[in-house]
């Protein structure tokens, strides 16, 4: 019986991780669909139903996003929005969506552009590779669950990076009441 | 190197330049009578080499007693009206009008105001032509006429040309544009687009409109036409895209194009011919557009021309320089860069080259040279030389004679890193080589910053104080090198920036320079780079605005403050003076903040990224405290 527990859980740990691990090199075809779940209003006059938002499988997925960081600076994204504080473009850093935040928002105004100078990237990016980006891009503004975001880029901040500077030495616990030894150089 | 050693360099000294020479063989007499005298010239040669040590930078030198010297040279004569944004044809923008002088300035009154509606960047210089304003506006760019004979200068009529929405995503540094331009009963102006438009002054009518360049190869149109003679001359932007930079003459009742000329390519593309006499040896060879440049990196590889023009009518010569390089990681495009980041003077008629000179042979920071020519006639070294001043993005005030392109001073007006100076018998610039940015490192301190020492913010000259004045920048940047991978209508930029004000704390300044001694004589420290233009006038006033919507007017001899009044965005226009109907002088300014200094706000851009608008935002984090965005034109008079 106990051993049943333990395997369950070490399973369903196993499963947990393998999203976020994976690395899926055949995407699934389901993919290719985007457009149904747009909506860029939470106005619905008579109360007309509501699109269900679409799911993006990348968006578990650390490999995904940091591969949509990577093309997100291949395809000059980088250009007009920067690291996600703007520039030519709007920033995707904050909160503040003008075409709308889900996914299926994000992967519209990739692929179709928008009117006032965001370019449409259809036929230039494969799909797979747009939800890659629209990934990363959610993942700039905290959309995304922590373990599959990245920090945020900041190796331009004067100030070394937290990984490269010297660790500092650990307060050894002692138990109440013993002193405290004397320094010895 | 003992005492007889200096005193040989001395005499190596004495041959270079034989004005100084009886003051040389007076020091090598001290020297014999005095050998003591040898260990305080080296103290004091200590002190003068850890100045100039290159991590340490140079500071722009200051006049200690300097009296003004009225300009001995000719002015064009003022009408009253302001026809072009430059004022006139040698861009000095001087007003000789003079009611509203030092004493009186302090009592300005606003006159009228008329809001544009838009919220990005106001660049633009109003003119004034037949007692009627016409204001050209950012993106969409339309052009409006308003009546000035009538109370509060009503609109007489709008011109919409219609420009295409999307060309707003290929603007590298906001949807700025820069002005128009008067003449022959029509204003001229650029659309964002890549359209010049001919729009009949009188009743607001199309007369023609000629499409020039390519959105969807990055291209766009923010400079401000110089009509010279019979041709409209523009040219386009777009260095941040990899497009590739020219100058177009057309025909001002036709449209018609008359000539172009690339700043990248073949000579043939690039308008050089047989009377192409540059002054320096690195400038003369055949097809240097093509050989100093990787395979095909031309085609790509900007210079740009967004900026200024001026014309010299004697000379028969039309000067503009030529943007940075692109992409701005310089790894990827070995070589001179040609004909990139340096100053043209071409026959306007033909567009033939006649002289070049390059400030930044293969750019590394994005120093464009598009800077406005201010043509004085001046007198250098004892001879009076036809000159142009140029104060270049990478820190120098160059003096070049523009009859031949030989650089005769480049002093630096702002703090300098980059470079040591520039060699006059050469004219190349000495480099620092721990500030040339790498390919995956970030290179700290590097100053002054891609924007400059200074940018487009054009300066003033006024003829009677001898100085110009200088709306300009303090800012330094890290920089980083990284891949470029060339989309068409993408960014082409391949670096990270991140800017900051540079020594000091304050990241603007406006400074008057005398540029016959080369010096500082006084300046003024800003929060912000101060990016506005500048207006000097025959009262001694000079007027210019700053980036958290003060528009100043100060004492064109000593800098001191008469008068200032807070608009209601930032000021990034550039101040006209004109005569109204009423024979009043008036005083005109857009504010409406943006631009590239002013993106963070326009934009709505988070600085949180410091690499947000190609760096710029970091230096300007706290300007959306100061100010917000809108346009409004503002005029002043005296009550």
């Amino acid at each position: 019986m106990k051993i049943h527990l333990i395997l369950s859980t070490v399973l369903l740990l196993v499963l947990v991780a393998c999203t976020r691990e994976t690395r899926d090199f055949q995407q699934p075809a389901a993919l290719s669909e985007p457009a149904s779940g747009v909506h860029m209003s939470e106005l619905h006059p008579g109360g007309a139903p509501v699109p269900k938002p679409i799911t993006n499988p990348f968006e578990s997925n650390a490999y995904g996003v940091s591969e949509g960081k990577r093309l997100y600076e291949s395809y000059n994204c980088v250009g007009c929005h920067a690291h996600g504080g703007g520039g030519i473009g709007p920033p995707l850093i904050d909160l503040k969506w003008i075409y709308g935040a889900e996914p299926a928002n994000v992967y519209a105004t990739i692929v179709e552009g928008r009117p006032n100078g965001m370019p449409s990237f259809r036929g230039k990016i494969p799909e797979n590779q747009v939800w890659e980006i629209v990934a990363y891009v959610r993942s700039l503004s905290g959309q995304l669950s922590k373990d599959v975001s990245g920090g945020r880029e900041d190796h331009m901040y004067g100030k070394k990076a937290e990984s490269s500077t010297p660790k500092e030495n650990p307060k050894i616990s002692r138990p109440l009441g013993n002193p405290v030894p004397e320094h010895k150089q | 190197m003992g005492a007889g050693e200096v005193a040989s360099l001395l005499r190596r000294r004495m041959s270079a330049s034989p004005q100084i020479a009886p003051l040389i063989r007076f020091g090598q007499v001290l020297l014999r009578t005095f050998p003591g005298l040898f260990y305080c010239l080296v103290l004091l040669s200590g002190c003068s080499d850890s100045r100039n040590h290159i991590s340490q930078g140079k500071h722009p030198e200051q006049e200690s007693n300097y009296q003004s010297q009225a300009y001995k040279g000719k002015m064009e004569p003022d009408d009253g009206q302001w026809i072009r944004p430059a004022k006139d044809l040698a861009s000095t923008r001087y007003s000789s009008l003079d009611q509203i002088n030092t004493g009186n300035a302090k009592t300005l009154k606003l006159a009228w105001t008329f809001s544009t509606g838009l919220v990005r960047g106001h660049e633009a210089a109003p003119l004034v032509v037949n007692n009627t304003m016409y204001l050209v506006t950012p993106w969409p760019n339309l052009l409006y006429a308003l009546d000035l004979t009538k109370p509060g200068a009503p609109v007489k009529w709008t011109f919409d040309p219609q420009p295409a929405p999307e060309s707003q995503g290929v603007a590298c540094c906001d949807v700025v544009n820069r002005g128009a331009a008067y003449a022959a009963g029509k204003i001229f102006y650029n659309t964002l687009d890549d359209y010049t438009v001919a729009v009949d002054a009188n009743t607001g009518k199309l007369v023609w409109k000629m499409r020039l360049g390519d959105i969807h190869k990055g291209e766009t149109m923010t400079m401000a036409p110089l009509v010279v003679k019979d041709k409209v001359i523009v040219g386009n932007s777009g260095g941040e895209f990899g497009v590739r930079g020219w100058v177009t003459a057309l025909d001002v009742n036709s449209g018609k194009i008359v000539w172009r000329a690339y700043s990248t390519g073949p000579d043939s593309d690039v308008l050089i011919g047989p009377n192409f006499k540059p002054f320096y040896a690195q400038d003369r060879g055949k097809d240097l557009g093509v050989s100093s440049w990787p395979p095909d990196a031309w085609k790509i590889g900007g210079g740009t021309m967004w900026g200024w023009m001026s014309y010299d009518p004697d000379l028969n010569l039309l000067y503009h320089g030529t943007a940075n390089p692109g992409p701005w990681n310089p790894d990827v495009r070995p070589g001179d860069n040609k004909w990139t980041a340096g100053i043209f003077a071409r026959n306007p008629d033909t567009g033939e080259a006649r002289w070049y000179y390059q400030y930044n042979p293969h750019d590394l920071y994005d120093y464009d040279g598009i800077n406005e020519n201010v043509l004085l006639d001046l007198p250098i070294n004892g001879q009076t030389r036809k000159v142009l001043i140029n104060a270049e993005r990478n820190g120098h005030m160059y003096v070049i004679d523009r009859t031949s392109g030989e650089v005769l001073s480049a002093n630096p007006y702002g703090y300098v890193n980059t470079a040591t100076g520039v060699d006059l018998k050469t004219g190349i610039t000495q480099a620092v080589e721990e500030k040339k940015p790498r390919f995956g490192a970030v290179v700290r301190e590097i100053c002054p910053a891609a924007p400059g020492a200074k940018d487009w913010q054009p300066m003033a000259f006024s003829p009677r104080t001898g100085l110009l004045y200088v709306p300009h920048n303090n800012l330094c940047m890290d920089m980083e090198g990284v891949d470029a991978n060339y989309i068409a209508g993408t960014p082409y930029v391949a670096a990270n920036v991140r800017m900051y004000a540079g020594p000091g704390g304050h990241a603007g300044e406006f400074t008057a320079w005398d540029p016959v001694a080369g010096k500082e004589v006084w300046k003024i420290k800003d929060r912000f780079p101060v990016w506005s233009g500048a207006l000097a006038t025959a009262g001694d006033v000079v007027f210019f605005g700053t980036l958290d919507g003060w528009f100043k007017a100060v004492d064109a001899h000593n800098g001191s403050e008469l008068w200032q009044f807070k608009c209601g965005s930032g000021i990034i226009g550039q101040p006209i003076s004109y005569r109204g109907p009423d024979g009043k002088q008036y005083i005109a300014i857009f504010s409406g903040v943006g631009g590239w200094a002013g993106a963070i706000v326009a934009g709505r851009l988070d600085a949180r990224d410091p690499t947000a608008a190609l760096g710029f935002a970091n230096a300007m984090k706290d300007l959306p405290q100061y100010t917000t965005k809108g346009g409004t034109l503002y005029v002043f008079t005296l009550p």
